[in-house]
């Protein structure tokens, strides 16, 4: 039995369905039943119940591009805030490769990047890289700090809600997962941009909204209404992985060909054979020569030991 | 019945203060929470999770939580010297205490989460309204929980066992048994007793004090909705 319906709220500690049900992230199960662990939006698909959180963390992950800010200069490597309860470093090889640079030259304390997280470690710490498409400093504008459970509602699907805003302020906008985006044109386009995104990730839950932003767009830029268009079908609103604007099939296409290049390598690595294995086959063929133990065999060693 | 008897403010004897309780109400902190309840105004600021700033605290599987209880020197009739003292330590240690076993910081190792409990107004049973308060602070900053946690306290007052002491109870009476508790699964996670009560009165008493949680617990809900259900 389910005890709610699709995007319902729900609070920390309810129960939301009974046994049949499998729980998704945000809810845990407990005697039998699935229970909610946070404060947030129900969202129920094929039996699978997940609660989306209305305010989260970023928590790094591998692959996502986030925005962030240079925290402090190190000996090789740069210190950045992501928005988020881990650290993440950008080290100086993943800018100049191999050559040897001064790094407050390149970065310095208070820059603004976009980056691509290239490995998340054990204790979350996020590794930083700059390859891919438009990754690197941005240079003037503001940033806008959301929460990042709405960074993929701010997109909108296959990018239309920032696209519309992106082509009715003319303004610059970089989304990173982080829940941070970066917007540049016109100051009072800016600013504009800035109350539409809050006003977006307020109503982040409500459907209708790209119509809803649409018309106060055109209102407050043209002061009229757009021109009536064929009543598109309203799009559904899920919150899922964000799917990024243009350049995210470009990215894509990157990652899937670094991956391609790693796995070579790795095939590389197989070709060339362990040295565990060099040394197993030395012994083997010391054994067939003469039939005495060779050096580094732990048994003949303690065999002597035991003699003494 | 005894029920029907009053105490000193006029309640029953198994009546709650009115309590408020608002979620959201700072804009810099990650979760707040304002409540009042009778005479007691409470503050709630929760800060993360947030990288740990101090070494010795962070845990490499799981994140903590540190709580800090304050008095406002101008909360009591008479100045309270300002800063800790032993009694707002122990209330900070057994506030992060009761609310640790609903916290699901699985997620989140290596970080730490600051409460700042602000009581604004005294007028008794301010550990428990703190607890109360900075659960609603958690869930409204996001942080996963298995349950809220409340908390609400019963005591002995002329040999009769009451519910939600005041200050002028607390102070007259035989006994206060503050509790808090996880409402869903009925788990204790604070029990503290002060004074002398029988088994029986005890027993009474905690049955009173979780009954009286299970209240606060639906204010706390209507709350946390009010505060983010669409419009």
């Amino acid at each position: 039995m389910i005890h709610v319906e699709n995007k319902d709220l729900v609070i920390p500690g309810q129960i939301l369905a009974d046994d049949e049900y499998y729980s998704g992230r945000g809810t845990f199960k407990e005697n039998g039943k699935v229970c909610s662990s946070l404060l947030g939006r129900v969202s129920l698909r094929n039996k699978k119940i997940r609660v989306i959180p209305l305010k989260s963390k970023y928590v790094p992950k591998k692959g996502d591009v986030v925005i962030g800010k240079i925290k402090d200069v190190r000996f090789s490597m740069w210190d950045v805030d992501i928005n988020s309860p881990y650290s993440g470093i950008l080290p100086a090889f993943e800018v100049f490769g191999r050559e040897k640079k001064e790094l407050n030259r390149v970065f310095d304390v208070g820059d603004v990047l976009f980056l691509r997280v290239v490995e998340v470690d054990e204790i979350k710490k996020a590794k930083l890289g700059l390859k891919g498409r438009g990754m690197g400093k941005f240079k003037g504008g503001i940033i806008v700090d959301i929460a990042p459970t709405k960074v993929p509602r701010l997109i909108g699907k296959k990018g239309s809600m920032i696209n519309m805003i992106k082509d009715k302020t003319k303004c610059k906008i970089v989304v990173g997962q982080n829940g941070l985006v970066w917007v540049k044109g016109n100051e009072d386009m800016e600013q504009l941009t800035r109350e539409i995104i809050h006003l977006i990730e307020a109503e982040a839950h409500t459907s209708g909204l790209t119509n809803k932003i649409k018309n106060k767009l055109y209102l407050t830029i043209d002061g009229e209404l757009p021109p009536e268009e064929i009543e598109e079908v309203e799009e559904e609103f899920v919150l899922e992985k964000p799917k990024l604007q243009n350049f995210k099939e470009e990215l894509e296409e990157e990652e899937r060909q670094e991956e391609e290049r790693q796995e070579e390598e790795k095939k590389e690595k197989k070709e060339k054979p362990d040295i565990g294995e060099v040394i197993e086959e030395f012994k083997r063929k010391n054994k067939s020569k003469d039939g005495s133990l060779s050096y580094g065999d732990n048994s003949n060693n303690s065999f002597i030991l035991n003699n003494k | 019945m005894m029920s029907d008897l009053v105490r000193d403010d006029g309640r029953k004897f198994d009546e709650l203060r009115p309590i408020k309780i608002e979620a959201g109400v700072l804009e810099r902190a990650d979760g707040s929470a304002y409540l009042e309840v009778g005479g007691n105004k409470i503050l709630v600021a929760v800060y993360g999770p947030r990288e740990s700033y101090i070494r010795r605290l962070l845990e490499p599987n799981t994140g903590v939580i540190r709580c800090r209880y304050n008095m406002a020197p101008f909360s009591v009739d008479d100045r309270k010297r300002p800063g800790p003292d032993r009694r707002s330590s122990e209330i900070s240690k057994i506030t992060a205490d009761a609310l640790r076993p609903a916290l699901m910081l699985e997620n989140y190792p290596r970080s730490m989460i600051d409460i700042y409990i602000e009581v604004i107004e005294a007028e008794g049973g301010t550990r428990c309204a703190g607890i109360t308060a900075a659960s609603v602070a958690l869930v409204d900053a996001g942080v996963p929980m298995k349950d809220i946690v409340v908390g609400c306290a019963a005591g002995k007052v002329y040999d009769e066992i009451v519910l939600d002491l005041s200050e002028k109870e607390d102070k007259e009476g035989q006994a206060d048994v503050p509790i808090a508790m996880m409402p869903r699964t009925g788990e204790i996670t604070l029990l503290q007793s002060d004074g002398n009560l029988t088994e029986e009165e005890f027993a009474k008493a905690v049955d009173l004090a979780m009954e009286g949680c299970r209240k606060v617990n639906e204010i706390q809900k209507e709350a946390l909705m009010r505060k983010y259900s669409i419009e």
